[in-house]
């Protein structure tokens, strides 16, 4: 094109380098990068299994089982650091998106780096212990994989460019005007007006936060109370069911955000706690290993 | 009529109380002459406890009165002390209406009736003017004020505003704030608010329908009461309750003022000053013009001058002005040795662009310039650089490198450098000295100012840079001579945001090059116009038209303000029939575009709907301001999870605050253009920055230096709202502690609240905080970096909308 001023100069520079023509999800990244090597380790690991005759059969303390062992305690210890690089914000090059993908699917790899590693020898111990724990760490993970890669479309949808803090102020601006606008009705229906204004947007606790579900909402019930009275003016009546109606859109709208935001947050509480969980164990199963040696 | 003195100081602000210190000092009959009953209005009605800063930092202080950073209460404090042991003459509550008469018995009026006569004038009354006050009955009552110093001070009052323009609505929308508990009102004589910034008026919108504020529009308040005001609406006359009324009906700018004296203007533009003498005298003798309306507003610079003028008017011509050792500095590492007054001349004779500065204009542009003696075949500058300072050749020649081993002579007396001042773009060409000579760089703001107040200037400057701009653009062969006729012939037109310039279909052969701006450019296909491309300033457009002979085959419209340098067909085709070289690479730049609009058709016939996201991406991003960025942040809510870890990490990276707002802003097709800096090419918050502190960057950035004064100008200024005035919290602890024991703040900004409390009774100074594109870090953008699902990303617009991107989205 014609063009006075070259944009893009020979030498990448500090910010060409972070600078990209398009959006790369963290599962896309590098054209898979991750997903291939870490498909390659677990192939690596299921042929060299079948061809390598261990004796008298494959189980974690023979050396193959020591090497898998070791390969499976250590990317442990690395994919926790992600919790400490994603808080950390050093001043040289890295991408919390490479360090995201490498995290996702090298976690997938422990499946088989970790189960190849008994040797497919589970009972009740403290070393199965520590391999439960780590697929429970998984399975928590791939929920988590699952819901970043199909909510923020849904989270994106629901906000309709609105922020957070504006849909509560959203809430707050309906609860004014019906406050004005209760005004000329009779106590038996303002009473519910007045339970509805005295709602917290964020009460009902963890279960009606990931269902979306508020059976006592206020609101509602005020609502139908309203709908269905006939002691005050109607158009009076008729001005509050109309802003109840809005408020308890605005309501939904926000109660939907809490949600989205809910289920993606949800797993890290699983997440990272049983990773802390499994570190011990993956001590307790090294350290007995080492004892009775 | 009093006794007539030696001079009269109008206006008591810094310079004013300066000269009448110095008046003091001297013992020369003095009067100073201030319209309300305290010094120095404007610092004044700062809000309590600002801070005030001096800057510029390098530059002594010559007057009786002490100055030096501090509160608004320190300072104003002991100027009323210096004030007194000066012996200053002051007259209060003295607002002067009319000055008549000449040098050596100049007789000025009051609005109270006083007269008083004076031999010389100190005119030091800034840049504010006067506030229009309210008209109707009662509004004399002490309830009505002008101004809001600090909206914290009105609690569950009632309130009203009069006047709906951005000073108003920003005062409402202060003090209406939920804490406050007030009831507030705004009042607009019309139906729109035509008058005030988009921004401010959803803001209100938003205040409004959230219940915050109650909006009347075609309203005018008729009478005013104590507690009630009586309003006159479209439905008949209205009593409110109401305790204060804040008028903000705009004010009369003081030009008017001073040009009924006699005294003459540089120009007729908003920009422009006074036109002085080396001694700060004006057109008419015997009225001298200091501060702010002299084109100073900084303090320091102020007070210098009340200092130096009155030295003046008492005959003291050997006076150096306070900034000769920093000029002295800037002409030291030059070979010869010369005065600094012989280097001032040295210069303005030498170079065209300076003949008609005058002496004291000369002064202020070497202050922000910089000079320096360059060896023969020195780099002065690289091509893809960014500056957007300009260069005058004091002596001897630059040379352009217009291509491999082919190079342009500049000769002495020109400039070089004018297409990054113009258009805020890269350098388009390395220049090096031709022989050992003397160059100067004008800094940009100094050069804007050069050619804001010297009309001579500004011509000589844009005639070079069309020259040069439309070498650049036709290279190989093409000399000035043969562009004599085309740039004869050439217009600069101003193109508001959305204008068409070109329109697809009519018939025309004018050729247009963007010399500021950006344009992007549709056709219609299907019945639906389709973004084609995006052209940055420096681009040219409509020579397909030239060559061709056939209508316009795409529309050409503004994607924001623009100015475009418009060349007749006949001049330009008969340039190319003198230098075929050109024609050449002409037909070979059509072609290119030819072959991009049928690859754009070709796939709008098998892929309709990517074509047609790919266009409605285009037109949002250039609806979201993005046409004028060089540089902005955009998140794919496909993969957003919410994290705000790139808030965080922006905060972490810089000091403790986040310079984007993840949240805000508007989305299209799950694109999501948040409220964070987009580094325009013609900053609008560098526009008027008193202390100079912002810049444009290596990497392109605008960024802010350490300097600021607290202003808001920018903030103001920043249609875009991504300038924040905040303090710096203080520092969290370490994260390990955070990770390891919970106490304190995590990563990320911390809350007000534990900001509070760790400061205690201290309050920071809040300076403006905008995004430096993480500059000096060497990872680049931390927003980015710290992204976990590759939501964010950092994209100039001519990359991200190429037709790559279509390409991929279509194969």
């Amino acid at each position: 094109m014609a063009s006075l001023f070259q944009r893009r100069r020979s030498k990448a520079t500090q910010v060409e380098r972070v600078r990209e023509r398009r959006h790369e999800g963290f599962l896309r990244y590098a054209g898979f990068r991750w997903a291939k090597i870490s498909g390659g380790l677990c192939l690596l690991i299921i042929v060299s299994y079948a061809l390598i005759d261990v004796t008298p059969r494959h189980n974690g303390g023979s050396w193959y089982g020591y090497t898998l062992g070791t390969i499976g305690a250590l990317l442990i210890l690395w994919l926790t650091a992600l919790g400490y690089r994603k808080r950390k914000m050093t001043s040289d090059h890295w991408s919390l998106k490479a360090w995201t993908s490498a995290h996702v699917y090298l976690g997938l790899s422990l499946i088989v780096v970790g189960t190849w590693h008994t040797g497919f020898q589970l009972g009740w111990n403290v070393h199965t212990l520590a391999w439960a724990l780590m697929m429970l760490v998984i399975l928590s993970g791939l929920y988590g994989v699952i819901v970043y890669a199909t909510l923020p479309q849904a989270l994106s949808n629901n906000r309709e460019q609105m922020t957070q803090m504006q849909m509560l102020e959203a809430i707050r601006a309906f609860d004014r005007q019906l406050h004005t606008a209760a005004q000329p009705l009779t106590p038996e229906d303002t009473a519910p007006v007045l339970a509805a204004l005295d709602e917290d947007p964020f009460a009902g606790g963890i279960v009606a936060r990931l269902s979306g579900r508020y059976p006592n909402c206020a609101t509602s019930a005020a609502l139908r109370a309203l709908t269905l009275s006939r002691s005050s003016d109607a158009g009076a009546r008729e001005k509050v069911v109309g802003l109840l109606k809005q408020k308890e859109a605005a309501l939904a709208r926000l109660r939907q955000h809490l949600k989205i935001r809910g289920l993606l947050e949800i797993w890290l509480y699983v997440h990272v706690p049983l990773t802390f969980a499994l570190i011990a164990a993956l001590s307790a199963h090294i350290i007995s290993v080492f004892f009775y040696w | 009529m009093s006794e007539p003195v030696k001079v009269a100081i109008i206006g008591s602000g810094p310079a004013g109380l300066s000269a009448a210190s110095r008046a003091g000092q001297l013992g020369l009959s003095h009067i100073l002459l201030e319209k309300t009953d305290h010094l120095s209005d404007t610092i004044f009605k700062y809000q309590k406890g600002k801070r005030v800063l001096a800057t510029p930092e390098r530059l002594d202080l010559r007057s009786d009165c002490r100055f030096a950073e501090g509160a608004r209460e320190y300072i104003l404090g002991n100027w009323d002390e210096d004030a007194a042991n000066n012996k200053v003459n002051i007259a209060y509550h003295a607002d002067v209406t009319e000055v008549t008469g000449a040098k050596g018995a100049f007789a000025i009026k009051t609005a109270k009736g006083d007269v008083y006569t004076a031999e010389n004038i100190v005119l030091a009354i800034g840049t504010q003017g006067n506030p229009n006050r309210m008209r109707c009955e009662g509004a004399d009552l002490p309830h009505i004020i002008y101004q809001v110093d600090d909206p914290e001070d009105f609690k569950d009052k009632h309130i009203t505003v009069v006047g709906s323009g951005d000073a108003g609505i920003e005062n409402a929308l202060g003090v209406a704030e939920e804490a406050l508990e007030n009831t507030v009102t705004i009042l607009n004589r019309s139906k729109d608010f035509a008058r005030a910034k988009a921004k401010n008026v959803s803001d209100m919108m938003e205040a409004g329908e959230n219940g915050l504020m109650s909006i009347r529009t075609e309203t005018q308040p008729k009478k005013v009461e104590p507690g009630w005001l009586m309003l006159e609406t479209p439905d008949g006359d209205v009593k409110i309750e109401c305790d204060v009324i804040v008028a903000r009906l705009g004010s009369v700018a003081p030009r008017g003022f001073v040009e009924s004296m006699g005294i003459e203007f540089t120009g007729p533009d908003r920009e422009a000053f006074p036109k002085l003498s080396p001694t700060f005298e004006s057109t008419v003798p015997g009225i001298f013009v200091i501060g702010a309306l002299a084109g100073y507003p900084l303090i320091k610079h102020c007070m210098n001058q009340g200092y130096d003028v009155v030295e003046f008017i008492n005959g003291n011509s050997g006076l150096t002005p306070a900034d000769e050792k920093d000029l002295a500095a800037i002409f030291a590492s030059l070979p010869q040795k010369k005065s600094v007054s012989e280097w001032l001349e040295y210069l303005r004779t030498r170079v065209s662009i300076f003949a008609d500065v005058s002496p004291l204009q000369m002064r202020e542009f070497m202050l922000d310039s910089k000079v320096a003696f360059y060896r023969k075949g020195d780099v002065v500058f690289e091509k893809g650089e960014p500056g957007s300072s300009l260069f005058a050749i004091a002596d001897g020649f630059a040379e352009v490198e217009v291509g491999p081993d082919f190079t342009v002579p500049i000769e002495q007396g020109s400039i070089f450098g004018e297409v990054g001042l113009i258009s805020g773009r890269k350098r388009g060409a390395t220049i090096r000295a031709g022989a050992d000579g003397i160059f100067v760089e004008v800094s940009r703001t100094a050069a804007l100012k050069l050619m804001a107040s010297v009309p001579g200037a500004k011509r000589a400057i844009n005639r070079i840079s069309l020259e040069r701009q439309l070498l650049q653009i036709f290279k190989g062969g093409l000399t000035v001579e043969d562009l004599g006729p085309v740039v004869d012939t050439a217009e600069v037109e101003r193109v508001p945001a959305g204008k068409v310039v070109l329109t697809e279909g009519e018939q025309g052969d004018d050729v247009y090059v963007i010399r500021s701006g950006s344009m992007v450019v549709e056709k219609d296909i299907g019945g639906k116009p389709i973004f084609l491309r995006y052209l940055p300033a420096g681009s040219f457009f409509g020579e397909m038209g030239v060559l061709s002979g056939q209508p316009r085959n795409a529309t050409v419209k503004a994607a924001v303000g623009s100015e475009v340098i418009k060349l007749t067909g006949e001049s330009f085709r008969k340039m190319l029939a003198a230098r075929p070289q050109v024609r050449a690479a002409t037909e070979a730049a059509v072609a290119e575009r030819a072959q991009m609009n049928s690859f754009i058709e070709s796939r709008k016939a098998t892929y309709s709907s990517a074509v047609d996201l790919y266009s409605d991406t285009a037109s949002f991003i250039m609806k979201e301001g993005l046409g004028e960025a060089t540089d902005a942040l955009l998140i794919d809510e496909n993969l957003c999870v919410g994290c705000d870890n790139c808030e965080k990490a922006c905060a972490d990276s810089h000091e403790g605050l986040s310079r984007l707002d993840r949240e805000a802003g508007k989305t299209f097709a799950h694109l999501h253009v948040p409220t964070s800096c987009r580094h325009c090419e013609h900053p609008h918050c560098m526009a008027d920055c008193p202390p100079n502190v912002i810049h444009r960057g290596p990497d392109g950035e605008v960024f802010m230096e350490t300097g600021c004064i607290g202003c808001g100008n920018c903030m103001r200024n920043c249609p875009y709202g991504v300038i924040r005035m905040e303090a710096a919290p203080p520092e969290k602890p370490s994260l390990l502690r955070w990770l390891l024991t919970g106490f304190g703040p995590g990563p990320g900004e911390p809350s007000p609240k534990w900001t509070k409390k760790k400061l205690g009774d201290e309050k920071p100074k809040k300076i403006a905080v905008k995004c430096d594109m993480c500059k000096g870090i060497s990872g680049g953008p931390a927003c980015v970096r710290a992204c976990p699902t590759g939501a964010a990303i950092r994209v100039s617009p001519e990359e991200f909308l190429s037709i790559a991107r279509l390409d991929e989205d279509t194969d």
